[in-house]
């Protein structure tokens, strides 16, 4: 079987020593940053970027995509004990986990959702391995114009996804589409928007774009209204579930793994998509409805299980297309980078101890988070007590050492204070600053296939509808925008957001 | 949802006409070259036309039936002091080197929290300053020096 082959490489590679090692580091710091509120993966992923460029490649990705599902994992503790989500998808968590703990069944909430969450995370390991080499096969066969469309495509699709304004997303879009074009032009080298400084020459680095949107500007957010944070918990006991709560977590478990693994395929929020469908559906087919929002286990276990199956599929399209489905997943487009390796199909065949080792990895990873969860809850709750003062002055020094030390570039550290800046005013009139970095990575791409489909086609745009694939890709941009713009749909996606609000 | 005049909405559609604004006129002094071989002022002059029309539409939308968002408070301090702090570690830490561009850029970013007292802002300034110092340049070797040149010795 090719599948256990590869698996096997996978394996042998992520079992090394310095990778099991730094998967362990990524899961700590994933689970520190999501049970601490007010700091995610996306910024810790960009402060610590910097600092993985002396790894080997494979380390620094298994590392951070480490960070990024054990974020999943840590803003869940939260949701359930203080129901303070620390990540957006553990939202719906806090709705019957939190309930669940006031009732003094914390226990069984946080199991239940570490157990939904080991067997998601494995189970969408699997669909990963399987899912990925035909697709980076078709993927192998596209064109620039295919790829233009493909990236028009995730882009929008990412903020029909999105909630909150249509409008306001796709300005944010083409708002990073713009930033990404400072500095050298790719085909003719001229220096553009660069205001006659050298050092803007090799445009802006999206560390500083990432740290700025969601580092300096969330702190801002957060010291608008500073209070203390209390966080009086008590102690968790009875960890295992009882017979009947195991009997009623089964179905919910696999169900939120099915509806996980398939919606965090999808650009932008999959895997809060994910999360939200998964309980909306467990409601509406439970028997007991009327005990949802007041404990029922059933809404710990299908939302924890989605989202973080969503989690682990939404690597398919960043190893598959190069097309980051996520803020975090666009950072780690910037470390394969670094490392010299373009994401997109060719990982699969070009470095196949890197692509089958992260993938192995993430399932030790998810081996990692259960140790890691169950016995130490204790420690976790205790780290809620670290005070927001000293927090927030390490986040803005660790970004601002992390950023300089990219290149030694001044120009990148003020671009942190622009972007956090321009970020917070955009934040409090209601923008989303991740479709702003989505379009901020993906821009130079756009801009290089639509210029080199069209010298292709000898200047005729039609290209881009002439080609099938390229031609259905666009087709259902379009319809994802209309979907996104028309009233009746807009009211259906925002009942499924605020549910229960 | 309510729906009526915005001013958030106007903000942010402003926003945007101007940065769009901008890059158009940026972008109107390169060479835009033709479909088959589009100069480098092209593709900046698309998208920035796209983004001034979206936030035109904003602003419209914002003026008769916008999203009704509380803007909230400013914290003033906070953001002075946090974009100072950002500013002078980019602009000192050549000059000053790793250590004392780190202390005072801690410093100033602990005194943006309100309800602070001295001596918790002295205790996080040496504690930060002693732990970026340990990780990274102890521990990852980056090599910037932690004494710098202007501080002549």
């Amino acid at each position: 079987m090719e599948l256990l082959d590869n698996l096997a490489l996978g394996l042998s590679t992520a079992l090394l020593v310095q990778n099991v090692l730094y998967c362990f580091v990524g899961v700590l710091l994933g689970t520190a940053v999501g049970v601490l509120p007010g700091i995610g993966p996306t910024a810790t992923v960009a402060m610590l970027l910097p600092i993985t460029f002396n790894f080997e490649p494979v380390t620094a990705l298994i590392m951070l995509a480490g960070i990024y599902y054990g974020a999943q994992y840590g803003g869940s503790t939260t949701a359930i004990l203080i129901n303070l989500p620390g990540e957006s998808s553990a939202a719906v968590t806090a709705l019957d986990g939190h309930e669940m703990a006031r009732q003094g069944r914390a226990g069984p909430a946080l199991a239940t959702a570490a157990i939904g969450s080991f067997v998601a995370g494995t189970a969408a390991t699997v669909v990963l391995a399987v899912a990925a080499p035909p697709l980076a096969r078709i993927a192998l066969r596209f064109g620039p114009a295919e790829y233009f469309s493909l990236v028009l495509f995730g882009l929008i699709v990412s903020i029909a996804l999105a909630r909150g304004s249509t409008l306001k997303a796709l300005a944010m879009i083409a708002l990073g589409v713009l930033l990404g074009t400072v500095g050298q032009d790719i085909y003719t080298g001229t220096p553009r928007f660069v205001f006659g400084r050298r050092e803007l020459y090799g445009g802006i680095d999206f560390v500083s774009v990432a740290v700025g949107m969601f580092g300096m500007a969330e702190i801002l957010r957060n010291l608008e209204n500073e209070r203390a944070r209390t966080a009086v918990v008590g102690k968790v006991e009875n960890l295992w579930p009882t017979r009947e709560d195991r009997r009623r977590i089964v179905a919910p478990i696999l169900r939120g793994t099915g509806l996980g693994s398939a919606l965090g395929v999808l650009p932008g929020g999959g895997h809060v998509l994910a999360s939200f469908t998964s309980y909306a559906v467990e409601k509406r087919i439970s028997k007991r409805q009327q005990e949802f929002g007041h404990g029922a286990i059933e809404g710990v276990a299908g939302p924890e299980s989605a989202n973080n199956a969503a989690a682990q599929t939404s690597f398919i399209p960043l190893l598959t297309l190069g097309l980051p489905a996520h803020p975090v997943m666009a950072l780690m487009v910037g470390a394969f980078i670094v490392h010299g390796i373009t994401p997109g199909p060719n990982v699969i065949t070009d470095e196949p101890a890197l692509f089958w080792g992260l993938i192995a990895s993430m399932w030790i990873g998810n081996v990692l988070l259960v140790l890691l969860n169950l016995p130490l809850i204790g420690m976790w709750v205790r780290m809620l007590r670290i005070p927001y003062q000293v927090l927030f002055p390490m986040i803005i020094l660790f970004a601002s050492i992390g950023t300089y030390s990219l290149g030694f570039n001044a120009y990148d550290v003020y671009a942190i204070a622009f972007f956090g800046l321009l970020g917070y005013v955009l934040i409090k009139c209601g923008c989303e600053p991740a479709p702003l970095l989505l379009g901020f990575v993906l821009g130079p791409l756009l801009e290089e296939n639509l210029r080199r489909a069209l010298i292709i086609s000898r200047g005729d745009p039609s290209v881009f509808l002439t080609r099938p694939i390229s031609a259905v890709l666009l087709f259902l941009a379009v319809a994802a925008l209309i979907a996104a713009v028309l009233p009746a749909i807009r009211k259906r996606r925002e009942t499924v957001f605020t549910e229960e609000d | 949802m309510e729906r009526r005049r915005s001013l958030p909405d106007v903000l942010a559609g402003g926003i945007f006409v101007l940065i769009g604004g901008a890059f158009v006129v940026g972008s109107l002094g390169h060479r835009l070259g033709t479909p088959l071989r589009m100069g480098p002022g092209a593709f900046p002059l698309l998208v920035g036309a796209i983004l001034a029309v979206l936030g035109l539409a904003i602003v419209v939308k914002g003026l008769v039936a916008g999203e009704v968002i509380s803007f909230g408070p400013v914290p003033w301090r906070a953001v002075v002091l946090i974009t100072l702090a950002v500013l002078f570690f980019g602009f000192a830490v050549r000059g000053l080197g790793f250590v004392p561009a780190s202390a005072v850029t801690t410093l100033l970013t602990t005194l943006a929290g309100s309800r602070v007292r001295p001596l918790t802002v002295v205790a996080v300034t040496i504690g930060l300053t002693a732990a970026a110092t340990l990780i990274f340049v102890v521990g990852l070797q980056l090599r910037i020096p932690l004494w710098g040149p202007w501080l002549g010795f």
